[in-house]
């Protein structure tokens, strides 16, 4: 079924924006991700990126008009699929406060027919949310069979049983599964002017920046990609920001057994609160108190000198899948409890997952983390996210043997490790930070 | 093993329980030489004699006090109420006396005696011979309330009600009386008072019930069978005090329960199931807990269409069962 | 047959102590030691008679609230009584489960009773009829005020026991008032002994205050009971001294005047100058009686004092005769 094409909402507060200039004309093929239109908001003037691969079936919105946010400005499908009937005109959403748009009918009945990560889920029974806990098992994944689609005690059974139990890690975050070996989408490519006008270090280098030119020869059956403009974006940031600062990598290790226990014990209880606690908020929540104990690490490099930030805003690398990376960032992570945390985090990792982070989401970091050990990853030596003066990356927690007070334990053990830019720190600053993040792990209460 | 009714396999209980014990006696409104209305007693004047096939006054307040006052000598009277609708002006003793007097006098004072009351509609009896009265007793703790719904068990715990040390209040569907038959055995067995009975194994759902709504339940399952569901059958047996490990493994099971009653919904019994399965199998449940019971009315009203629209049937169950499992 | 001076000088005692322990109770409740108490001064020759009339331990009993004197005469000790006022450890009864008053003694065959009226003489009826099928030669002593053979309940119990003709002794102790309310707005009849003819037994009106004439002819009564004669109605004039229960206030109802002018019939005093008219007792002897009951009630008001409570979660049990799963 066809794709809508909405006005979004560019930042805080915006109801509505103006449609500058269509980028790709009625009955024109466009890609995911490749501009499509130019929208202008109070706020921002952006290249809108196309939702969906495919023709540009219908134009509901001419250029120079301003509409609410949620507005359907045209559709996006194969030539021979249908409009849905109802949606088929100019039509307005508007957005709860929440800005979950108000679903129609017609859409209801299609989301919960796909399998995805937008989709909503339905009623959750008790023993739906219990076995799906016990099992590690994403419900997004599953089709539901029962009424509305709903996911059944049945439909999760056989789930378990088609994947062999339970490899299907639910308790990781999209954010926390590994991308494609690039760590992060640069949030400056997704919003470029904001990132112009608040990122004062970056003008320059661009300048300086000048990848080398490789010359690859062309054998017969290999194949060339297209690059995207998502794929040259990351590749521009990944080369400007190895060229700006000199990066390197220290590594130390954690034993994970109190964070552990705590989470096990308040797992559940955070859960009838409808908060998803994760490995992820403790990470975020002990890094932010080094920052605190360590404030030149949540700085950046300026011509006039080194910018230490007074806010401690952490972005965390969530994985889009195919689509790339997104950094939402957690603003003034210090300031929540753990299931504070525990509750923003899920907001933001449930919104990037369904495309519904505002420009403000994804601004202001300070300092970020990437988990690269969901998928076994043990250490990595990440690229810093610019202009930032380190990345935290955060391994597999596994169970290894450890000597503790000359006894052999075992113990959930997880490798951190810090990539920070040698401008600004020096080893033992560095060692001491991550040394502290270590510490607030182990001492976990 | 020969094949009996239900109202065949309560009367052999008793005539067993009448020849193995002489504290053993009947007492209630025309169970002598009629041998009670719905013939539960025939033949045991005959054998027992007037001094143990006891015809009362028509006042069911002193079947059951007397009972009580022959139970606190030794005896273990079976009062028979002629209908359960005519038990309420025995109510006083039954709450206030008997199912109080172990507690009262700590233990130094016991009742054991078996109250038996043909209880449910769809008989034609209108008003006052149909109601369904166990959510009463169901409340009243040192009373036993079971309810059988197959003659085999009919006969074997009306056995262990007559030797139970406490107060039994027995309910019998009667609308199964001859309606219901099954194998009985000849010789001597108890069914235990308490534990409930999983009468047909199934994964999709649970159905509760008991008496006549368990007959019919069973019936309603094979119905959903040709659906392609598979339902299982527990007959409560014992609804006080009920047996929790039975209800709560089967929802663990089937993670659906349907409770079916044929009194009406609001302060049912039903409503005790549905509270056990919310507070103890709260995480194994895949749908919401329901109920099919009579309608709020005060009664079964007396014609046939109007009792038709009262009663639970296996339709009704069928259909109720049919939407949870496909919940 | 005259009675012997051994029997008068007990009977005496038994009423002698019992209102030492009725009067302690009424100041233990005015200084607040304890919470309720419910007086029978006033019915101490009736009761005291009609005990003496059984064979305690053999006959059986099934009392009322008023029936301190009856128990205190059938074995109930003064420490057991006010261990029940204060709701302490040991309690004979219910454990202190029940109020004071609500009496019930297994080892003498003294049922355990309830509060709302006239269910004891249900239970009589019972145990009549028990006794009878049994064939033994017993008799049931069942008492109750003259407020509560209104009851519907003791009209089953005298008609079961007058049709079955049933060994039970219905005394009716009409102490003139039903709380605040006379005998003329409980009945048309001038005595309950009159409701006998509608009920097809014997009944007669006695003086409550002359336990002599009370034994005699409670004592014949029983025995033609106990010899298959069948049940006897007998009410008991007396006329109750104090106000109903320790929270009334009976200046509300009835005048000073009328309780002075009563006191002239009280039981106690017209016994005490009987024993002395016949020179069983001096009043020297009597003094050292009134000063040996007032110390045993003394010693017994110290024995319940440092007696300990009930453990708390006692209050668990025992709900049932035995131990029951999921009770």
């Amino acid at each position: 079924m066809p794709e809508k094409v909405i006005m979004p909402q560019l930042g805080e507060s915006v109801v509505e924006g103006t449609l500058i200039k269509w980028l790709v004309k009625e009955g024109d093929r466009v890609e995911e991700f490749d501009s499509l239109m130019e929208v202008e908001s109070a706020k921002v003037n952006t290249e809108i990126p196309s939702p969906a691969t495919g023709t540009l079936l219908k134009i509901l919105v001419e250029e120079g008009n301003t509409v609410k946010a949620g507005t359907i400005l045209g559709w996006i499908g194969d030539p021979e699929e249908k409009i849905p009937t109802g949606d088929g005109n100019y039509v307005e959403e508007v957005y709860s406060e929440t800005t979950q748009p108000i679903q129609t009918q017609s859409e209801v009945v299609a989301s919960k027919q796909d399998i995805g990560r937008n989709r909503d889920l339905g009623f959750i029974s008790p023993v739906v949310a219990r076995l799906a806990r016990e099992n590690n098992i994403d419900l997004s994944l599953i089709q539901g069979t029962g009424n509305n689609n709903r996911i059944t005690k049945k439909d999760v059974l056989q789930f378990i049983e088609k994947s062999g139990g339970s490899e299907v890690d639910s308790e990781t975050p999209a954010w926390e599964t590994p991308g494609e070996g690039d760590l992060f989408r640069p949030t400056e490519l997704q919003f470029p002017d904001r990132f112009k006008s608040t990122q004062p270090a970056v003008g320059k280098i661009e300048e300086k920046v000048s990848p080398t030119k490789v010359q690859t020869p062309v054998s017969s059956g290999d194949q060339i990609i297209p690059l995207t403009k998502m794929r040259k974006a990351i590749a521009d940031h990944m080369v400007m920001s190895k060229h700006t600062s000199p990066h390197v990598t220290t590594v130390m290790e954690a034993d994970m057994k109190l964070v552990s226990n705590h989470l096990k014990i308040n797992k559940e209880l955070f859960s009838r609160q409808g908060i998803r606690l994760t490995y992820s908020s403790y990470f975020v929540a002990a890094t932010a108190l080094a920052l605190r104990a360590y404030p030149l690490v949540n700085s950046s490099w300026t011509e006039n000198g080194i910018l230490v930030k007074n806010a401690i805003n952490i972005g965390l690398a969530t994985s889009l899948e195919e689509e790339g990376l997104i950094v939402p960032v957690i603003k003034n992570a210090d300031g929540y409890s753990i299931s504070g945390l525990a509750r923003v985090i899920g907001d933001l990792v449930n919104r990037a997952r369904s495309h519904q982070l505002k420009p403000d989401d994804v601004t202001d970091g300070t300092f970020s983390i990437t988990n690269h050990g969901t998928a076994g990853s043990l250490f990595a030596t990440p690229v810093i996210n610019q202009p930032q003066a380190g990345i935290l990356g955060v391994g597999a927690i596994k169970k290894r043997v450890v000597v503790i007070n000359d006894a052999i334990a075992i113990r959930p053990m997880v490798y951190l490790s810090f990539t920070f830019d040698h401008r600004i720190l020096d080893g033992s600053t560095a060692d001491n930070f991550l040394a502290k993040i270590v510490s607030v792990l182990e001492n976990w209460q | 093993m020969p094949e009996k009714t239900m109202v065949e396999a309560i009367r052999d209980a008793m005539d067993e329980e009448l020849e193995r014990d002489e504290n053993v006696f009947i007492v209630g409104e025309d169970v002598g030489q009629r041998g009670g209305v719905f013939r539960a007693t025939v033949g045991l004047f005959d054998k027992y004699g007037a001094d143990r096939v006891i015809d009362s006054p028509l006042a069911e307040l002193s079947i059951v006090g007397v009972g009580i006052g022959a139970a606190l000598y030794g005896m273990k009277p079976i009062c028979e109420i002629q209908f359960a609708d005519f038990i309420y002006p025995a109510f006083n003793q039954i709450i206030s006396e008997a199912a109080k007097m172990t507690y009262r006098s700590n233990g130094t004072w016991t009742v054991p005696m078996v109250i038996r009351a043909p209880y449910g509609g769809g008989i034609g009896g209108g008003l006052y011979h149909s109601q369904s009265v166990e959510a009463f007793f169901a409340h009243i703790p040192g009373l036993k309330v079971v309810i059988p719904s197959s003659p085999y068990d009919a006969k074997g715990l009306l056995k262990s009600a007559v030797r139970d040390p406490n107060p039994v209040i027995y309910l019998e569907p009667k609308k199964g009386y001859r309606l219901i038959k099954g194998e009985v055995p000849d010789e001597d067995y108890v069914v235990p008072i308490g534990p409930a009975r999983v009468s047909r194994s199934g994964e999709d759902l649970t159905i509760f019930a008991y008496g006549m709504m368990h007959y019919y339940a069973l019936q309603a399952a094979e119905q959903l069978e040709q659906e392609g569901y598979s339902a299982e059958v527990v007959d409560l047996r014992t609804i006080y005090p009920v047996d929790q490990k039975t209800i709560l493994d089967s929802v663990k099971k089937t993670g659906k329960a349907l409770i079916v009653h044929e009194d009406n919904l609001t302060g049912g019994y039903g409503g005790e199931i549905a509270a056990i399965i919310a507070e103890h199998g709260f995480h194994d449940l895949d749908a919401p807990v329901r109920r099919l019971a009579g309608p709020d009315v005060p009664a079964v009203p007396f014609s046939h269409p109007m009792q038709e629209w009262f009663m639970v049937n296996p339709e009704k169950i069928f259909k109720s069962a049919l939407e949870l499992a496909r919940y | 047959m005259e009675l012997s001076s051994e029997l008068k000088k007990e009977m005496y005692w038994m009423m002698l102590l019992s209102r030492r322990l009725d009067e302690r109770a009424w100041v233990l409740h005015r200084q607040g030691k304890i919470a309720f108490h419910i007086s029978g001064i006033g019915h101490e020759a009736a009761q005291v008679g009609a005990a003496f009339a059984l064979k305690r331990g053999h006959d059986w009993v099934t009392p009322y609230y008023r029936d301190l004197a009856l128990m205190v005469s059938l074995g109930l000790t003064p420490e057991e009584f006010m261990l029940s006022l204060m709701g302490k450890a040991g309690e004979p009864s219910s454990g202190s489960r029940q109020m004071p008053s609500h009496f019930g003694l297994r080892r003498v065959n003294a049922v355990s009773h309830s509060a709302p009226v006239a269910t004891q003489a249900v239970h009589a009826a019972g145990i009549g009829l028990a006794i009878k099928i049994k064939k033994e030669k017993k008799v049931v002593l069942t008492t109750i005020g003259e407020g509560s053979t209104s009851q519907g309940e003791w009209y089953e119990a005298v008609n079961w026991a007058a049709v079955h003709q049933l060994p039970v002794i219905f005394l009716v102790q009409n102490n003139q008032y039903a709380i605040s309310v006379p005998p003329e707005m409980q009945m048309a009849v001038k005595s309950a002994a009159d409701k006998a003819c509608g009920l097809g037994l014997p009944g007669q009106m006695i003086d409550g205050t002359d336990v002599i004439a009370v034994y005699e002819i409670i004592s014949e009564l029983a025995e033609a009971a106990r010899n298959g004669k069948g049940p006897a109605l007998v009410e008991a004039k007396m006329y109750r001294i104090t106000p109903h229960s320790s929270d009334d206030d009976d200046r509300t109802y009835r005048s000073r005047e009328e309780v002075e002018e009563n006191k002239k019939f009280d039981p106690l005093l017209l016994t005490k100058a009987r024993l002395i008219d016949e020179g069983i007792y001096t009043e020297k002897d009597l003094e050292d009686l009134d000063k040996k009951a007032k110390q045993m009630v003394t010693d017994a008001v110290k024995t319940a004092e440092e007696a300990p409570y009930p453990a708390a979660e006692e209050a668990a049990y025992p709900v049932y005769a035995e131990e029951v799963p999921n009770a």
